[in-house]
């Protein structure tokens, strides 16, 4: 097995750098794990009506009296609830796979645009130069000594409940990461001389930007995503709980673990516990591959 | 230098401003604090003395004005639902938050700043792992959701530790402390510890960082060609080197864990300013949360201007480069 994964990983290295990056992301187990673990979860969230047991929106399938039974317990439907049920008698397990595609979609939607946003916002900056970049990196870097979730939480305060207040609190409290990111690496490549040479042809400045300065900035963004789509994840989480978040009509996995939380001080410990235990696994899983993907970016790292 | 002095502090005021013209108008475009605050079936007549009394009559700008005039004075005028100044409703929670956030962030740094370093000098042992495992779960894992986990297993399971409140309290100088009862000290654990694990793997990462990327470079190697023991290598240079990004990151953090305290002290109902902001929230206390957001503007504000002046005392070519 372990000759065969050599082998697998030696053939890899003769080829592109691309193939060799996955070859050195292999050699790290831990990192595998945490992306087939990130995959599954995908997988699981996007088939959920496939493989969930029931509905868990569908009034018709609820009864009361399956409401707050433990795990394991074998409901009136005629099937186990291996992870119980909740105030309404729903199944857990049903809602937390719901409530993963919610999560996720959230996660993806607001480090998506962030992403974009803050790679325009950046990349700008550092190719136009002068007054217009050092007041738009001011602003950015004060934005950056403020904490994300203070600075998402209160935008989703003043703006209210909803699926859009709450995607424009996570971007305004993320792009900035982004823009930093963007800003380092494409003024690094601004100064390049093929940059200078591409300019001199002349090339148009979109296309400069596009073709040349963006991609070659990419790597570092890529690892901000990983980290920022996760911290996105989370930071909805805790908006939910708090009650900023989303509407009760979004049921994340925030949302789930807030409506538990009533329920848990007199031991019914399951309706919170589970969705946060998923939350983890998700979040932490995330965090391996960026760290993975960080190191090897790294050239600090390299001797 | 003072050149640079001044048009840093000009800088930090214009932003303040614009900070709270900001929050003001954010604030007070959302809602309408009367439909919440006067009962659906006052009469017209009370509904007007009402506004009048809360001054939501007079136009935008004007209030706009009126406001920051007061605030200029640290009158953030009163609480609608506490009906008394927002100076003081701040002043009589911060002691909470205050001793709260300092706890947390002390034992944070003196835990983790150590176990980093130890983790960044032997990458490959086993406790380094450990040390990186909890330090990757506790930067990954919601603040919120860990809170929950520690009153169930301190709370309800074993019962060794109470869940909410701030238990018995001694007054030093009128100000109420937990910290100095037995029973205070108690019910601070269990936040107190919430609140840290975020700030202990943030410096655990950092030590760690830090420490790898010292241990490769030209000091060290020179260091122990000099006979110098590994112990004293890591106490007397590398901790001395990562020193500067570590106060940075204690002086940032020390203001942002204020933001994190909103959520430990909604889940263990610590009467602090983060609960205070929530029930402000839910409520629209309007005057409560523009002061409530003020007031950490202003302390970030104030920090990083703290930590520019001394970054430019350190470095001399930032005075001339960036004023």
């Amino acid at each position: 097995m372990s000759s065969e994964r050599t082998s697998i990983i030696r053939w890899f290295r003769g080829q592109s750098p691309f193939a060799r990056f996955l070859a050195e992301f292999a050699e790290n187990k831990v990192a595998m794990i945490a992306l087939l673990v990130v995959l599954t979860i995908v997988l699981v969230a996007v088939f959920a009506p496939l493989i969930a047991p029931q509905n868990p929106y569908d009034l018709g399938q609820l009864t009361l009296r399956d409401a707050r039974k433990p795990p394991g317990f074998v409901g009136t439907a005629g099937y186990t609830h291996w992870l119980g049920t909740d105030a309404q008698g729903r199944d857990l397990l049903s809602a937390i796979l719901y409530g993963l595609r919610i999560s996720l979609q959230m996660g993806l939607l607001a480090g998506s645009i962030a992403l974009v946003l803050g790679s325009v916002v950046g990349t700008t900056a550092a190719y136009v130069g002068g007054w217009v970049e050092s007041a738009i990196m001011r602003v950015i870097d004060l934005q950056l000594s403020f904490p994300a979730v203070l600075l998402a939480f209160v935008i989703a305060a003043v703006l209210g409940q909803g699926v859009w207040q709450l995607v424009i609190a996570l971007v305004a409290a993320q792009y900035a990461y982004f823009a930093r990111t963007a800003h380092g690496a494409a003024s690094a490549e601004r100064r390049k001389d093929y940059i200078e040479a591409s300019l001199s042809v002349p090339l148009s400045t979109a296309r400069v930007v596009l073709r040349h300065i963006l991609p070659n900035s990419l790597p570092p963004l890529i690892v901000v995503a990983t980290v920022q789509i996760a911290a996105a994840i989370s930071l909805e989480a805790t908006l939910s709980f708090l009650g900023v978040g989303l509407p009760p009509t979004e049921p994340s996995l925030g949302m789930l673990i807030s409506n538990g939380f009533q329920y848990m001080l007199s031991g019914r410990y399951w309706i919170s516990i589970y969705p946060g235990v998923i939350l983890i696994v998700l979040i932490t899983a995330i965090n391996l591959v960026g760290d993975q993907v960080r190191d090897q970016l790294n050239p600090r790292l390299k001797r | 230098m003072i050149g640079f002095l001044i048009s840093r502090v000009l800088q930090a005021a214009c932003v303040i401003f614009a900070m709270s013209v900001l929050v003001f108008l954010g604030v007070y475009a959302i809602g309408n604090p009367v439909d919440v605050l006067i009962a659906p079936d006052a009469t017209q007549e009370q509904r007007a003395i009402a506004i009048a009394h809360l001054g939501l009559d007079k136009p935008l700008w004007h209030q706009l004005g009126a406001f920051l005039w007061r605030a200029l004075q640290g009158d953030f005028g009163r609480s609608f639902v506490y009906d008394m100044p927002v100076a003081d409703l701040i002043l009589s929670r911060l002691p909470a938050t205050f001793e709260l956030t300092v706890l947390a962030v002390v034992c944070a740094t003196c835990l983790g700043v150590p176990l980093g370093m130890y983790a960044g000098y032997r990458p490959q042992a086993a406790l380094s792992r450990v040390i990186m495992a909890v330090s990757i779960v506790g930067f990954s894992v919601p603040t919120f959701w860990i809170g929950l986990v520690l009153i169930l297993v301190f709370a309800v399971q074993f019962g060794v530790l109470p869940a909410g409140g701030r238990g018995e309290t001694v007054e030093v100088f009128g100000v109420p402390w937990s910290f100095l009862t037995g029973d205070g000290m108690m019910h601070l654990l269990l936040p107190a510890l919430n609140l840290a694990l975020f700030k202990f793997s943030m410096m655990v990462r950092l030590a760690r960082a830090g420490t790898r990327e010292l241990m490769l470079t030209d000091t060290v190697k020179f260091a122990r060609a000099a006979g110098l023991s590994e112990f004293t290598i890591l106490v007397r240079h590398v901790l001395r080197l990562i020193s500067i990004p570590i106060a940075t990151v204690f002086g940032l953090e020390f203001a942002s864990t204020l933001a994190f305290a909103v959520v430990t002290e909604t889940i263990f109902s610590w009467p602090g300013l983060g609960k205070l902001v929530i029930d402000s929230i839910t409520s629209l206390d309007r005057p409560v949360m523009v002061a409530y957001l003020m007031l950490v503007a202003l302390l970030f504000i104030v920090i990083n201007l703290m930590v520019d002046v001394v970054y430019a005392l350190l470095d001399p070519r930032l005075r001339k480069g960036r004023a």
